[in-house]
């Protein structure tokens, strides 16, 4: 299952004591259905503000958000997320913390076991159900947290910068699995990143956003067959697309 | 296989050995000193005779009454105190009304030494034990209630949107993610309230007692038996010390990731 996400006129400002400081939009924005949306952006743009919500852990200042056909105000069960850091819980074993959805949201038991062994399997970490995320490696613990994401069956991911604090061959990776994982699983994504490679290999449609507030200053689409695999980074319309893109950020 | 690496600096024995190696240095020059500069029995008793005293209480029983007494009111004062620093820190923890009203003055009831308040107990709960376990639970409550709401309160705030965004309920996150996070602060309060909780014991027992190896030591002082004071503070370090290798041992077990987490080994 998977829905769309609509944005309209989404703005966040913050207020400081030097007054008001605009961190993001206003921003439109329509992720169809199964969609992979990238969102690019500089530093301090705002990308994880837009993040955290489209995940519901804040209200904007202005505009409306709405997810299929709800409008999103606060957390739900039909999205799920993860984060730069895996944030999972030290004291849980690694299958609690796949199940963690399960707890918060009130699920089943039996099927949310049978549906948490899936995950692991499916993100490679199926002999590691009883470790402990401190005797995983980053890369581990961050699959940790994907079928933790994927567990409740959201409709929607929002994938803040998920590879961002990894090694650059881990990274490379777990952006092919992701890939994989993605094309079993037909969701609507959000992934925000600040590597072009990365959205480029991913997205079907990448968001630029400008320095803060973000805006999107560019709705590219790269024109790159699916599925993907590590031969599509070797392409000429692969290099294009990137080249493409770095050029919103090379002035900086 | 051995592993002959894992010995920090070339250690030969057993990390255990060496505090003992320690204590009988610092035995010999306690006797050494006595026999050097003629120093009286009843200024300074020779090792032997602190012993000696040690030996016949327990042989006797007359020892006992005392012991028990000092870890009945420790003890029971310590899991009152600690038990409630606890509860209420956590729930304190999540209130903002407390935070702005009453934190500040809990730092500032913290900075008085609760001993103080001894005599008022006193004269509130009687001179039996419900005094002395009032004192020990209040000296234990202070450090573990502020360790227990900055442990809350210092709980990642990533982590927590994390779990938020899986729509834990307010009091999942307490119960499940807050109060985890803070079992090492919380251990660290609980490994302080130990020494606090004898500190309080024995406070009360020298205010007023018929039993309690603090009231050996004050009873003994009137009759100048140094022996038997010195046999009644060895008792109360041993007690401490069990107390606090037994807490630190807990604290490893039940907060098993942070030390994993810094790459430490037993």
């Amino acid at each position: 299952m998977s829905a769309d996400l609509r944005l309209e006129g989404v703005s966040l400002t913050y207020r400081t004591r030097r007054g008001a400081l605009d961190a993001l939009g206003p921003i439109d924005l329509t992720l169809a259905q199964g969609e992979f949306v990238a969102v690019l952006g500089p530093s301090g743009c705002g990308k994880s503000t837009l993040a955290k919500l489209a995940a519901g852990l804040i209200a904007p200042t202005a505009g409306t958000l709405r997810l299929g056909d709800a409008p999103i105000s606060g957390p739900s069960r039909r999205t799920g997320v993860v984060f730069q850091k895996p944030n999972l819980l030290p004291w849980r074993s690694v299958l609690q913390n796949v199940l963690l959805p399960a707890a918060t949201l009130g699920l089943a038991p039996a099927p949310a076991q049978a549906r948490s062994a899936q995950l692991l399997e499916l993100v490679g970490l199926a002999g590691y159900a009883d470790n402990y995320p401190h005797e995983l490696s980053g890369g581990m613990q961050q699959r940790v947290g994907i079928a933790r994401m994927l567990l409740a069956d959201p409709e929607l991911l929002l994938m803040d910068e998920p590879f961002a604090a990894l090694d650059a061959l881990t990274r490379e990776a777990l952006t092919l699995e992701l890939q994989r994982i993605w094309s079993q699983q037909r969701k609507s994504v959000l992934f925000i990143t600040h590597s072009i490679p990365e959205a480029v290999f991913l997205a079907d449609r990448i968001l630029v956003l400008s320095p803060r507030p973000g805006r999107i200053v560019e709705d590219y689409r790269p024109a790159l067959p699916r599925p993907r695999d590590p031969d599509t980074l070797g392409l000429p319309e692969f290099n294009a697309a990137c080249h493409h893109l770095r050029r919103h950020f090379t002035h900086a | 296989m051995p592993d002959t690496r894992t010995r920090r600096g070339g250690a030969l024995l057993p990390a255990p050995v060496y505090p003992l190696i320690s204590l009988a240095v610092i035995l010999g020059l306690w006797q050494g000193a006595i026999a050097l500069f003629a120093i009286p029995d009843y200024l300074l008793p020779r090792p032997a005779a602190v012993f000696d005293a040690l030996v016949q209480g327990f042989v006797t029983g007359s020892l006992w009454p005392h012991i028990g007494a000092t870890l009945a009111e420790a003890v029971s004062g310590y899991v009152l105190g600690c038990g409630l620093a606890i509860v209420l820190g956590a729930l304190l923890a999540e209130s903002r009304t407390f935070e702005r009203f009453c934190y500040p003055v809990f730092l500032g009831l913290q900075a008085m030494p609760k001993v103080a308040l001894g005599p008022i107990i006193l004269v509130w709960f009687g001179f039996g034990m419900a005094s002395k376990v009032v004192l020990v639970a209040l000296v234990c409550f202070f450090p573990l209630f502020v360790n227990t709401i900055n442990g809350v309160k210092r709980t990642d705030p990533e982590l927590l949107d994390a779990c938020r965004a899986f729509c834990a309920s307010r009091r999942y996150l307490l119960l499940h993610v807050k109060l985890p996070a803070a079992a090492g602060d919380i251990f660290s309060g609980l490994q302080i309230g130990v020494s606090l909780a004898l500190i309080g014991a024995v406070v009360g027992e020298f205010l007023s007692a018929q039993r309690g190896l603090g009231y050996l030591i004050a009873s003994a002082s009137v009759s100048m038996s140094l022996a038997t004071m010195f046999a009644g503070v060895a008792l109360l370090a041993v007690i401490g010390l069990s107390g606090s290798l037994l807490m630190r041992r807990l604290h490893r077990r039940v907060v098993f990731w942070e030390g994993a987490a810094r790459g430490e080994r037993e």
